[in-house]
């Protein structure tokens, strides 16, 4: 019997009367505002024990229940011996045994493994391409398939497909709105999609007709109830995965615009996305405002691993080439490396003098480099297996906001704040 | 009501953590091993990381071409 409930009825009893309050926690049983106490004596309607009787309405009908089934009604919502203190209890102790599972496992650390890997040399990577052309912030950026052609986004609205060997614009659209935070090329390489503060995605076929007003073509895809932070497509033209301010992602068909799965479970915006490469099956991860990174099975919406060892806000998510790690970048200038059949954090790339946030990370075709695109205007380069910075890359006159190595790895874009991107090899 | 709403979220975080703690993990050393080789295996085919000749590289300048 909760405690509340025995309070309440002793109450009720000692005045000679009770009204249903409405803070008896019992939504499915709607009782009226007015009821009134008759002892009388009889067949209880709920339990049919022969007991003193308390006259009630629920939902407009007059029934006599026994105090018994009336103490009961007042805890449903609850199973038998579960309170919210029992299912607090048991949350506090299946996070314990979770840390201690993890813990049993972590006998070496990757970088004392890593030992007797070669070192790396120096690297030498210099901007080969600038692609000048946004009047404002560019803030997202992705490569098509065909290694040439780049779709990047920025904060005046402006969508625009670059061929990044000539540098010059193949289509240009306007949106709408302000901050396209999202963009991806379509594999097909036939459409992109971009999104950000009018809070949904939409597609734009790219015609081979250059005078062809792209605008018109444009499809809504996805609706969220806040601002899209990033979208994908999946293997095929046809679904797109979107995540929002509004804490949750989503998956839809483009064709319809219907909703096909959602998941939940960020507490907070959910910032970043990356769909497992193909060969490992039909998951995601994302990372949100909320410190967490979590791992989606994409077919039934079900949250699989989640981590959360970040300081601050998750910026960006990558899986590694294997598909059995991904990277993260934060806001605690940290980008970590997490495996997920160890299912914990292995490696940490940090230094001391790197104190702005990481906003965008992206792993070498082999996974043995990660770049790191900073808030400090640099870029660093990381070795992943023994988590040291191999290399400093200076150019950029304002925030690194984007970072995506080319499909064939031989150059990775970024795009920043001081309104260009840059193509380093 | 704000206790069935908190009764129903500590279900949902229950269930979760069940489902959390109930899968199946490696160790870290098998896992970082596993890691390294995959790096190892195609380390070789990683442009960036071992650097391919500028006349391959589509974006590293070539030498200027002679018109004859």
């Amino acid at each position: 019997m909760s405690e509340r409930g025995v309070t309440l009825l002793s109450a009720c009893i000692s005045n000679g009367s009770f009204s249903c309050p409405q803070h008896w926690a019992c939504p499915p049983a709607e009782m009226c505002d007015q009821t009134f106490l008759a002892i009388t004596f009889g067949p209880c309607d709920c339990c049919s024990d022969t007991k003193p009787l308390m006259n009630i309405y629920l939902k407009n009908e007059p029934v006599n229940y026994c105090s018994l089934c009336v103490e009961r009604m007042a805890c449903q919502g609850l199973q038998p011996n579960e309170t919210l203190a029992t299912l607090k209890m048991e949350s506090e102790t299946l996070k314990t045994k979770l840390e201690e599972e993890r813990a049993k496992l972590h006998d070496v650390e990757l970088h004392q493994v890593a030992e007797r890997v070669e070192a790396l040399g120096q690297f030498v990577m210099k901007t080969r391409r600038t692609l000048k052309g946004h009047g404002n912030k560019v803030l997202c950026m992705d490569w098509c398939k065909d290694k040439r052609r780049i779709v990047s986004s920025s904060q005046d609205g402006k969508v625009i497909v670059w061929d990044a060997f000539t540098t010059n614009k193949e289509h240009a659209v306007t949106m709408p709105c302000t901050w396209v935070m999202a963009c991806a090329y379509a594999p097909s390489g036939c459409a992109v999609a971009c999104g950000g503060l009018d809070n949904k995605c939409s597609v734009y076929p790219l015609s081979l007709d250059k005078n062809e007003n792209l605008a018109a073509k444009k499809k809504s895809v996805a609706m969220h109830t806040n601002y899209l932070s990033a979208c994908s497509f999946t293997n095929s033209d046809m679904q797109i995965l979107t995540s929002s301010g509004d804490g949750t992602c989503a998956l839809w068909d483009v064709e319809s615009g219907q909703l096909l799965q959602s998941f939940h479970g960020h507490s907070a915006d959910v910032l970043c996305l990356d769909l497992a490469p193909s060969e490992t099956g039909n998951t995601f991860v994302s990372g949100g405002c909320d410190k967490k990174a979590n791992v989606w099975d994409m077919r039934s919406g079900q949250c699989i691993q989640s981590f959360e060892t970040h300081e601050s806000d998750i910026n960006s998510v990558r899986y590694y080439p294997s598909g059995d790690a991904f990277a993260s970048g934060s806001d605690d200038a940290t980008c970590r490396l997490y495996d997920l059949r160890a299912d914990r954090e292995v490696a940490i790339y940090s230094k001391e003098s790197i104190i702005f946030g990481a906003s965008s990370v992206d792993f070498s075709l082999s996974g043995r480099l990660l770049f790191g695109g900073y808030n400090d205007y640099t870029i660093n380069v990381w070795d992943v297996l023994k988590g040291t910075r191999v290399s400093i890359l200076f150019g950029h006159e304002n925030r690194v906001s984007t970072l995506r190595v080319s499909p064939d790895g031989t150059a990775f874009c970024s795009g920043s704040w001081d309104h260009t991107l840059r193509i380093w090899a | 009501m704000s206790t069935t709403n908190n009764i129903a979220q500590a279900r949902k975080l229950v269930e979760q953590l069940r489902i959390e703690a109930g899968i199946e993990r490696i160790k870290v050393s098998k896992a970082a091993a596993e890691l390294m080789n995959y790096c190892e295996q195609h380390a070789r085919g990683d442009p960036l990381l071992v650097g391919v000749p500028a006349s391959e590289n589509p974006f590293k300048d070539k030498k200027p071409c002679i018109i004859l």
